[in-house]
C-alpha cells in the first residue's frame, strides 16, 4: 500500500517492524505534499529539512535497539497557532508575518519527544476565529473532497492535510468548534479532548477559558494514538488538569457500545440543519441502537443561549489577548517613520496586520467588558454558561454520552458567508455548548449528505474527563459503518 | 508647562481648610523568582537578561503564580490586621502602554487578598489609626528610558528604550482609607505612615523596600474641603514621590495649590499630578481626552486563590514582632523617654543600635555613638546613617576598647575618622597608628616634666592646693601626647608630684 | 440600536485599531447586527445564577519560588523590530500612564 494511504497505526507498526523506515515514510510525505498542496493549500509551511532531519535521526535510534514510542517516525501537521521553535508562527495572520518564537509548545516538545516528525505549519483562520479558514492572511485552504469548498475552520488546514493524505495526523484547537466541524466537513475524524486535559503552553490565546487543542485523524484510533501521546497534565499552564489521560486508545481498541445509554439532543438538530446532514445523523442514531445501545432523547434547554454567550465571552476574552500585538516587541511594525508616536505606530500596524473578523471580534469584545455593559453582557454570558453546564450535568445524569449532528451543513462553497458574520458562525452551533462547559466531544464521518455527496459529522459529547466514551462510541460507529460502505468513507473522494 | 500656581500660606490654608489624605504603597516583593515566571529578579541586572516567553508575554505564553508571593502578601496582610480572602482571583487590567508586554496587567480588582486592616502611627504625641482598605498581588511593568528629550522624561524625547527584567516581578499594593482628622499635620502623618509601613515591611522580611530603588513606591492622594463641611473635597492623586521627605512635601504642596484653587472660588480638578523632586512642586500629568475603562475580568488563565486556613494560621504564628512593639518594649528596657526614642528612629539609627547591642555593646553606649559622632558625620557627608561605612559590629568593638581603656573618648573619635576613611577595622587602625591609650608611666614622665616646666604659674597653684588647676597641665600632656595620654593617670601623677 | 458608529469608533480607538472611514462604514452595521444578536443572553432569568469563570474547578495551582533558565538577552530581542542598548527600541511615549 502506498504509504501514505496507511494510517498511522500502520504506519507505526510497520516503522516498529522495520518494514519501512522514518525517512521513507517522510519523504512520501513530503512528496504528496508537493504534489498537490499547490490545490489544498494546506500548509503555510514545510518544515522539510528539519522533518528529515527529525526521521533520519529516529532511523538511527531505532536500529540502535533503542524502544520507541508508537508515535516515532509518524508525520504530524502542527496548526500555525502552535509555537514551534525557529519554525515559523503566523496564526494565520500578518501581524505575525515572519515571527519565529524562541520555544516550543508544550505539545509540540511533547511530540517530539515522541519521535513524531513534524512536516510543518498549517493555514487556520486568522488567530483561530473562523469557520472555513478564509480568514487566513494567506489565503484559503480548500476541502479535498471539492477543491470549491471550505474545508472548515478554524484548523482547516490541519483537517485539510489528513484528508488529502498529506499527512495521517494533525494538531488543531476546538475553541468554538475548529477541530470537530472541519473534521466532519472534510470526512475525518477530530476531537475536542477535556478542556484542561491537553496543555495551552505555547498556543497562541484565542480564548483562553475555551482553547483546547486537539487531534485529527483519518480514523479514531489514529485521532486516539495522538489524543493520548499530547495530552496530560502541564505544570506551565495553570488551567492543566493534573490526572491521567483518559485510557482513549484502549476505548477504541474495545468500541464496544452495548448497554451505553445515549442522548439525543433535542435543541441540536431540526430547523437550521441540512435535510442531508440530519438523515446521515438519524441513521448514525438507528446504527447505534443496533448495536446494543440505548437511545433518548434529552433536553438541554439552555443550548439555544450557546451561540450568543459563545460570542460574547470568546470575543472579550480575545479582545484582551491580542493586545499584545503592538508593534514593540515583535511583529510586523507600520508607520515607524520617525514622525508617529508609539500609540499611533500601534494603531496602524493593528489595523493592517488584523484582517476583518479578528477586528470585529477585538471590538465587540471591548464593548463586552465595557464599564456600563459588563453586567449585561459578558457577566451575563458566564451566567448562561453556568446554565449550560447544569443542562449537560443533568442530562449525563440520565445518560453515558450526548450525541448530535457535528455542524449544521456540509462544506459549503468558499466565499458564500464570507462577509456574513452571522451566517459563518452558525457552523458552530452544535459544537459550542461542549467549549462552554469543557467537555469532551468527538466528531466521526457517518456518511455523505444526498444533496451534495458531502461528508456529514456525527458528534458525541461525553462529560468532563470521560474522553474515552467518545472513543468507544466513535469507534463502533466507525467499524459498523465501514462494514456496511465497504471502505473507509474518505475513499469516496474523488482523488488529487 | 503650567504656570506658577497660587499657593495659600500653609498655616493659613490649614485654618481654614480640613485636609484628607490617602495612600496607595507599590511594594516590590523580595521573592528569588517573578509573579508568574521562574526569572529571577536581580536588581541591576544587564538589559533584558532576566526574561523569558511569560514575562516577555510572547503569544503562547500563560502565568503559573509563584506560592512564595502569595505568603507573603498573607504575611503582609496579617501583619496589618487584614481579613485574609477565603477565595479569591486575579483579574486583567487592560490598558496600553510599551512597558507592558501583555498590554494588560495581571492584578486584583474586586477580589482583593486581603481586607480591612489598620496600621498604627504616632503623630505628634497622638496615636492615628490609618485604615487599610485593601492588600491585593499584581505584576510590575518593564521600564523605559526616554531618549533625545532635555531631562530623560518622557516630554520632548525621541524614542524609548524598554528593559522587561522588571516586568513581572511581584508588586502588593496597600491601599488605605481617607485618612481624616490629621488636620495640619497630614503631611507629617503622611510621611510617618510610609515609615511606620515600609520599617513593618522590613520587619517581615518580604522586601528591601528601599524607596530609591523603587521597591517601595508611593502615590498620595489628597483633598481640602472647608472647616467644618460635611462633604470630602475632590481629591488629586501626586505620583512620582520617591522619598518619605517628598511624601511630606508633595502634601503640603498640595494643600497649599488646592487651598488657593478653593479660595479664589475654583473647583480642584480630580487628575493625576507628578511630584517635582527639584521644586517641591506637582503639575498636572497629562489630560487625556477618554477616561480610562480597564475593562477588568477575571483572569482566565489563572485558577482561583483560595489560601487554607490552616496555611493562614501557620504565616500569622511566624509573623515578627511589630516594629511598634519591638519600640515600646524597647523603651522601657533602656529606659528612654517617648521624645528620646523617636530621635533614634527618626535618626534611621534603630537597626543599627539594636544590632550594636547584639554585637556586645551596651545600649547606653551604642545609643551615644550612633546619635552622636555618626550621625554628625552622617550629616556632614549627607549620607544615610546605615550607609556610613562601619558596621555595628565595630561600633561595639570600639566601645569594647573604651570600656577596657584602651582607648579614651577622644582616640576613640580617631578610630572612627580612620573606620569611615577606610584604613581598616578598628583592631588595625589601632595597631597602624600606634592609637593605644599611653598609661605607661615612665612615658609620661617626660611629658608631664615638660608641662611643669613650661606651667610654672599653673604648677605653684597646684603646690598651694589648688588641685583644679592640674586640669591645664593634664590638657597640656595630652597635647604633647597627641591626645593618647591617660587623663586620669595623667592628673594622678601630677598631683603626686606637686602636693 | 445597541451599537452607534461613533461608538464602534470609540471602541477602536480604545483597541488601538486606527480604522478607516470606509472600514467604520462597513463594520458598524455588522457589529449592531451581531450586538442585537448576543444580547438574547438577557432573556435568559439568572437570578441568583453564578457566572462560570473557570470550567475546570481547579484552585491553588502555584509554582515554587525556584529560578528557572531565562532567555539571553540576544534571544529575547532576536524578534524585536527595533533594538538600541540591548533594549526593545520603540517609537516616543507620549505621556505617563
Amino acid at each position: 500500500m502506498e504509504l501514505t494511504r496507511m494510517t498511522a497505526a500502520e504506519l507505526s507498526a510497520a516503522l516498529a517492524g522495520g518494514d519501512v523506515s522514518a525517512t521513507e515514510v517522510t519523504r512520501a510525505h513530503l512528496d504528496r505534499i508537493a504534489a498537490v498542496d499547490d490545490r489544498v493549500h494546506a500548509f503555510l509551511h514545510v518544515a522539510a529539512d528539519r522533518a528529515l532531519e527529525q526521521a533520519r535521526d529516529i532511523d538511527a535510534r531505532r536500529h540502535n535497539g533503542e524502544n520507541l514510542g508508537p508515535l516515532a517516525g509518524v508525520p504530524v501537521a502542527v496548526k500555525d497557532v502552535f509555537a514551534t521553535k525557529g519554525l515559523p508562527t503566523t496564526c494565520g495572520s500578518r501581524i505575525l508575518q515572519g515571527w519565529h518564537p524562541p520555544y516550543d509548545a508544550t505539545i509540540v516538545q511533547r511530540l517530539r519527544q515522541a519521535g513524531a516528525i513534524i512536516l510543518g505549519k498549517t493555514n487556520m483562520d486568522e488567530f483561530a476565529m473562523g469557520s472555513s479558514t478564509e480568514n487566513s492572511a494567506y489565503g484559503t485552504s480548500r476541502n479535498p473532497w471539492d477543491l470549491d469548498k471550505i474545508p472548515g475552520g478554524s484548523s482547516g488546514g490541519s483537517s485539510a492535510a489528513v484528508a488529502a493524505y498529506e499527512a495521517p495526523l494533525a494538531i488543531g484547537t476546538d475553541t468554538g468548534g475548529s477541530i470537530r466541524q472541519p473534521a466532519a466537513v472534510c470526512g475525518i475524524v477530530g476531537t475536542k479532548p477535556t478542556y484542561g486535559g491537553s496543555s495551552r503552553y505555547g498556543v497562541v490565546a484565542f480564548a483562553s477559558s475555551l482553547d483546547t487543542p486537539g487531534p485529527f485523524g483519518r480514523t479514531v484510533l489514529d485521532a486516539a494514538l495522538l489524543h493520548e501521546a499530547m495530552s496530560g497534565h502541564d505544570p506551565m499552564d495553570s488551567t492543566s488538569i493534573d490526572a491521567p489521560v483518559p485510557p482513549v486508545v484502549a476505548a477504541a481498541r474495545e468500541a464496544d457500545v452495548s448497554g451505553m445509554r445515549i442522548g439525543v439532543v433535542a435543541e441540536l438538530g431540526g430547523e437550521g440543519y441540512q435535510p442531508g446532514v440530519l438523515a446521515r445523523f438519524a441513521e448514525s442514531v438507528e446504527l447505534l441502537e443496533s448495536l446494543g445501545a440505548k437511545v433518548t432523547e434529552v433536553s438541554c434547554p439552555h443550548f439555544r443561549y450557546a451561540l450568543p454567550a459563545y460570542y460574547l465571552i470568546a470575543p472579550s476574552e480575545c479582545s484582551s489577548n491580542l493586545a499584545r500585538f503592538d508593534a514593540m516587541r515583535y511583529g510586523l511594525r507600520v508607520g515607524d517613520d520617525g514622525t508617529r508616536d508609539a500609540e499611533e505606530v500601534m494603531a496602524l500596524t493593528r489595523e493592517q496586520g488584523f484582517g476583518a473578523e479578528v477586528k470585529r471580534r477585538i471590538i465587540l469584545g471591548a464593548y463586552a467588558l465595557s464599564s456600563g455593559y459588563y453586567d449585561a453582557y459578558y457577566g451575563k454570558a458566564q451566567q448562561v454558561r453556568t446554565l449550560i453546564i447544569r443542562d449537560f450535568d443533568a442530562a449525563f445524569g440520565q445518560v453515558d454520552v450526548l450525541v448530535s449532528p457535528s455542524t449544521p451543513t456540509t462544506a459549503f462553497r468558499i466565499g458564500e458567508r464570507a462577509d456574513d458574520p452571522m451566517a459563518m458562525y452558525l457552523a458552530d452551533l452544535a459544537t459550542i455548548p461542549s467549549d462552554l462547559a469543557g467537555n469532551a466531544a468527538i466528531s466521526v464521518p457517518c456518511g455523505l449528505a444526498d444533496e451534495d455527496g458531502l461528508p456529514a459529522g456525527l458528534q458525541v459529547m461525553a462529560p468532563a474527563m470521560a474522553d474515552d466514551r467518545l472513543y468507544r462510541v466513535a469507534a463502533a460507529v466507525e467499524a459498523a459503518f465501514t462494514r456496511r460502505w465497504g471502505h473507509p468513507l474518505l475513499a469516496e473522494a474523488k482523488g488529487l | 508647562m503650567t504656570v506658577s500656581d497660587t499657593l495659600v500660606p500653609y498655616l493659613e490654608a490649614t485654618e481654614r481648610y480640613e485636609p484628607v489624605i490617602g495612600l496607595e504603597t507599590h511594594v516590590e516583593l523580595g521573592t528569588r523568582t517573578k509573579m508568574f515566571c521562574g526569572c529571577t529578579t536581580t536588581f541591576g541586572a544587564e538589559p533584558n537578561s532576566q526574561t523569558c516567553p511569560v514575562c516577555l508575554g510572547l503569544p503562547g505564553s500563560l502565568p503559573v503564580v509563584n506560592r512564595m508571593a502569595i505568603e507573603y502578601a498573607i504575611r503582609i496582610g496579617l501583619a496589618l490586621n487584614c481579613t485574609i480572602a477565603e477565595w479569591c482571583r486575579f483579574a486583567r487590567k487592560n490598558y496600553f502602554y510599551p512597558d507592558m508586554p501583555k498590554n494588560f496587567q495581571i492584578s486584583q480588582y474586586d477580589e482583593p487578598l486581603c481586607t480591612d486592616g489598620y496600621l498604627d502611627v504616632e503623630v505628634n504625641g497622638r496615636t492615628i489609626r490609618v485604615g487599610i482598605e485593601r492588600v491585593h498581588l499584581e505584576e510590575d511593568t518593564g521600564k523605559s528610558l526616554h531618549v533625545g528629550g532635555a531631562t530623560g522624561r518622557i516630554h520632548g524625547a525621541e524614542y524609548s528604550l524598554v528593559d522587561y527584567n522588571r516586568a513581572g516581578i511581584p508588586l502588593v499594593e496597600i491601599v488605605t482609607r481617607p485618612v481624616t482628622g490629621t488636620g495640619a499635620d497630614a503631611p507629617v502623618a503622611a510621611r510617618l505612615y510610609v515609615t511606620e509601613l515600609r520599617d513593618l515591611l522590613r520587619s517581615l522580611g518580604v522586601s528591601d523596600v528601599r524607596m530609591e530603588e523603587g521597591s517601595l513606591r508611593c502615590d498620595v492622594n489628597t483633598s481640602l474641603a472647608p472647616r467644618g463641611a460635611s462633604q470630602w473635597g475632590t481629591r488629586t492623586e501626586t505620583k512620582n514621590v520617591n522619598s518619605l521627605r517628598s511624601v511630606e512635601r508633595a502634601v503640603h504642596f498640595e494643600i497649599e495649590r488646592q487651598a488657593a484653587v478653593l479660595d479664589a472660588g475654583g473647583r480642584v480638578i480630580q487628575e493625576t499630578r507628578h511630584f517635582h523632586e527639584d521644586t517641591g512642586t506637582t503639575t498636572s500629568g497629562r489630560s487625556k481626552e477618554e477616561a480610562q475603562d480597564y475593562r477588568y475580568f477575571p483572569e482566565p488563565d489563572l485558577v482561583p486563590v483560595a489560601p487554607p486556613r490552616d496555611w493562614v494560621e501557620q504565616i500569622r504564628a511566624s509573623l515578627p514582632e511589630a516594629p511598634a512593639k519591638v519600640r515600646a518594649r524597647l523603651r522601657t528596657e533602656w529606659n528612654v523617654s517617648a521624645v528620646e526614642m523617636d530621635a533614634i528612629v527618626n535618626a534611621g539609627a534603630l537597626d543599627l543600635v539594636l544590632q550594636t547591642v547584639a554585637a556586645g555593646a551596651s545600649a547606653p553606649d551604642a545609643r551615644k555613638w550612633w546619635l552622636g559622632e555618626l550621625s554628625r558625620r552622617a550629616h556632614d557627608t549627607g549620607t544615610e546613617l546605615a550607609a556610613l561605612p562601619i558596621s555595628p559590629r565595630q561600633v561595639a568593638r570600639i566601645s569594647e576598647l573604651v570600656a577596657a581603656g584602651t582607648l579614651n573618648d577622644r582616640l576613640a573619635r580617631d578610630v572612627i575618622d580612620a573606620v569611615l576613611a577606610g584604613e581598616g577595622t578598628p583592631d588595625e587602625v589601632v595597631e597602624a597608628r600606634g592609637l593605644a591609650v599611653v598609661s605607661d608611666d615612665s612615658a609620661l614622665t617626660a611629658a608631664i616634666d615638660e608641662a611643669i616646666a613650661a606651667n610654672p604659674e599653673v604648677a605653684a597653684k597646684i603646690r598651694d592646693g589648688k588641685i583644679a588647676a592640674a586640669g591645664v597641665l593634664v590638657g597640656a600632656v595630652r597635647k604633647a601626647t597627641g591626645g593618647k595620654a591617660d587623663a586620669a593617670r595623667v592628673r594622678e601623677l601630677i598631683l603626686q608630684r606637686l602636693t | 440600536m445597541p451599537i452607534t458608529r461613533d461608538e464602534v469608533a470609540h471602541l477602536a480607538r480604545l483597541s488601538r485599531i486606527a480604522l478607516s472611514e470606509a472600514e467604520l462604514d462597513h463594520l458598524a452595521p455588522q457589529l449592531d447586527q451581531i450586538i442585537t444578536a448576543v444580547a438574547q443572553v438577557q432573556e435568559v432569568a439568572a437570578e441568583g445564577i453564578p457566572p462560570t469563570s473557570h470550567a475546570t474547578g481547579l484552585t491553588n495551582v502555584y509554582r515554587d519560588d525556584e529560578p528557572t533558565p531565562c532567555l539571553t538577552p540576544a534571544e529575547a530581542l532576536d524578534q524585536a523590530p527595533a533594538v538600541e542598548q540591548q533594549r526593545f527600541k520603540v517609537p516616543r511615549i507620549l505621556g505617563e500612564m
